[in-house]
């Protein structure tokens, strides 16, 4: 089964943040890029597939604003539509997006902040590329943003807000398997644990609403029509995304979850191998490839990548 | 992410700050009027409605800094004086205990749970003084509306702590190992077992978020007794935590904004000077006087309030007064319980800011 492999420094530590890894396999270079946020900076990293060579770059956060540039990042994730990669920064003052290397930032949204603080922080959280050209981003108010991104250049734009959700937004995925017979494009999940199924378009239309339980969900999938949702009890749920059906149940943890991966080409969701980093608070974690040969975690507090690969 | 963590922030430091004073006092032998005078002094200092009122106001953390000035004049707001070496210790030791409980919680919510310790076992040091009583009491009335989960944290850099992998799960949480399997009418169709490699027991029932009651959760009480007294010898990451720490010593945008914010929280701290006939007396975070001495020699340059490089812009005016406060902030010498007008006089610059 998997065994662990040397891990991959990184500049600063880990946050304790939801998904706080990133992982994007670039294939005709055998490279594969990693991105983990400590506090106002992204941590990128370039390692080749054995893990052995890698090169380092940290992404300050450039905002709007410069004279309020200390706001936190929430998430860093890097979006693949059919015609580009870009990296997606979700942070307490807006979201940022760049060309996936992290050179050039192509666009910049500002969230709405109250002129007066409220009890409820603002920030966005949650971000996925849906089919062709959408990239959806979550906000603490419960709105999930569409943006539209053109195939090149920098003319991106807000083309639908979507209202359902009433708890700030935890994570947001899209259709991993490549299907496109699968009706749900999106899934959105929140502080609630209320999870909502869409499907993409011109305009985006709500499929379903699965409610959830009294504990955040900070962690979904979405995997041939099938949601798989990682909550705050330690519980996995699986549910059928247009029916709600609750399909499977599993006890998966003793403490909250951060985050969940689905390693798509593998058609399967069985329990297959178990781990336990000592002492440290897993906050990240991704399969490196679509056929789950290797994948990789954070931990809070934690400078580095570990790596697991199959034997 | 909350805007409301600097009070649960502060209450959690603030009370592992009076456990330690608290054990010291004991450990040096101040007389017992002496020691009841401090504690009283600092809580009431702690818990006063104004500044209590600025504390609660949503708003976005301090920086570290920031913070430590503000502990930095609760723990001289009585007769007691530290010297900055025994105060780096009482804060790294805050510090870092009160991140163990953070990272050790079981859920977000225990939090609350963890500061409502603090706040029983601050009332129990004021329970023969009334009015202090009541005035703890409407803090812990404030504590129980702020429900909100705080999911950030401060970051220090601290050894790792010990996570156990066996024992009660949190509540609300089943023992990891079972997967079940549902039909479309929603009937269990299966039950598969796994190993969890863990060595978990079902939860404990849920601590009491009442003004009284039992919080079930250990985190948050006095760790601190006759038979484990603070540690006061210099060994491995404790000798060294202060110097690891890295301070950011570029510029931040928001050094006046965070000045302003400070003076309007100092404002609300009322201190006490030393009455004429009451005599100061310095308390010691370390084993004898030589090893304080020895830790303030090797004590880091940077941790000296010296790099406050505030560059202040444009306004001439506000320039020279965050200049004199620089120059007040400067002051690295023990304060001696003679000349305390020095802190009072920058006070005073504060509210009149």
């Amino acid at each position: 089964m998997y065994h662990k492999e040397k891990s991959i420094p990184i500049k600063s530590s880990a946050s304790a943040l939801y998904n706080n890894l990133s992982v994007l396999r670039i294939a005709p270079r055998c490279l594969t890029y990693f991105t983990v946020v400590h506090a106002n900076v992204v941590n990128m990293v370039s390692a080749s597939w054995d893990g052995l060579n890698y090169s380092h770059r940290q992404l300050q956060s450039k905002e709007g604003n410069v004279a309020t540039s200390s706001s936190l990042i929430m998430q860093a994730a890097w979006c693949v539509l059919p015609s580009r990669d870009l990296l997606v920064l979700t942070s307490q003052k807006g979201i940022q997006m760049y060309e996936s290397d992290g050179s050039i930032m192509v666009y910049w949204h500002a969230l709405d902040t109250p002129e007066t603080p409220t009890a409820k922080a603002v920030f966005a959280q949650g971000i996925s590329a849906v089919r062709e050209k959408h990239i959806c981003v979550g906000v603490s108010s419960g709105s999930v943003l569409v943006f539209d991104v053109p195939s090149k250049g920098s003319n991106i734009t807000l083309s639908e807000v979507l209202e359902e959700h009433k708890e700030a937004i935890t994570d947001m995925a899209s259709e991993c398997s490549g299907s496109l017979e699968c009706i749900a494009d999106l899934v959105s999940a929140d502080d609630s644990g209320l999870l909502c199924v869409w499907k993409s378009g011109e305009d985006f239309q709500l499929l379903n609403k699965i409610p959830g339980f009294d504990t955040s969900c900070s962690s979904v999938k979405l995997w041939k029509g099938t949601v798989i949702a990682g909550y705050g009890t330690g519980q996995i749920r699986l549910y059928e995304a247009v029916t709600g059906i609750l399909h499977a149940e599993v006890n998966a943890h003793a403490r909250w979850i951060y985050s969940l991966d689905i390693a798509p080409f593998t058609g399967l969701i069985e329990h297959m191998y178990n781990e336990c980093v000592t002492d440290t608070q897993i906050c990240g974690a991704k399969f490196c490839d679509g056929d789950g040969y290797a994948f990789a975690v954070t931990g809070y507090d934690l400078s580095e990548i570990i790596r697991y690969t199959q034997a | 992410m909350s805007t409301r963590t600097l009070p649960l922030l502060f209450i959690n430091l603030g009370g592992e700050m009076l456990y330690i004073l608290d054990q010291r006092l004991r450990a040096q032998n101040i007389p017992a009027d002496k020691a009841k005078k401090v504690m009283n002094d600092i809580i009431t200092t702690m818990f006063n409605k104004k500044f209590l009122e600025e504390l609660f106001k949503p708003q976005e953390l301090y920086s570290k800094k920031a913070l430590r000035t503000v502990f930095d004049r609760l723990a001289h707001a009585s007769i007691m004086r530290l010297n900055q070496a025994s105060m780096d210790k009482l804060y790294d030791l805050m510090t870092m205990a009160f991140k163990y409980q953070v990272l050790l919680c079981p859920r977000p919510k225990d939090i609350l749970l963890v500061s409502f310790n603090h706040m029983d076992a601050i009332r129990d040091f004021v329970k023969d003084t009334p009015s202090i009583l009541s005035q703890v009491d409407e803090t812990n009335k404030q504590l129980i509306e702020v429900s909100i989960f705080l999911k950030d944290k401060v970051q220090n850099s601290n050894g790792r702590f010990v996570l156990p992998t066996s024992g009660p799960v949190p509540y609300g949480t089943h023992t990891p190992g079972l997967m079940r399997m549902f039909s479309c009418s929603g009937e269990e169709v299966r039950r598969m077992q796994f190993r969890d490699g863990g060595n978990y027991n079902a939860a404990l029932r849920e601590g009491s978020f009442e003004m009284y009651g039992d919080r079930v959760i250990k985190l948050g009480t006095n760790m601190y007794s006759v038979s484990r007294p603070v540690e006061t010898h210099m060994s491995g990451t404790s000798k060294n935590s202060s110097q690891h720490t890295k301070v950011n010593t570029t510029p931040n945008p928001l050094a006046k904004e965070e000045l302003n914010l400070l003076a309007r929280l100092m404002g609300g701290l009322e201190v006490q000077k030393p009455a004429g006939t009451d005599s100061g007396f310095r308390v010691n975070l370390f084993a004898t006087d030589e090893e304080e001495e020895e830790a303030l020699i090797s004590r880091p340059d940077e941790l000296s309030y010296e790099v406050l490089n505030i560059q202040a812009t444009k306004d001439k005016q506000t320039n020279a007064e965050l200049a004199k406060i620089m120059g007040e902030f400067g002051e690295t010498g023990e304060p001696s319980p003679s000349s305390s007008s020095k802190g009072d006089d920058l006070l005073a610059m504060m509210d009149g800011l």
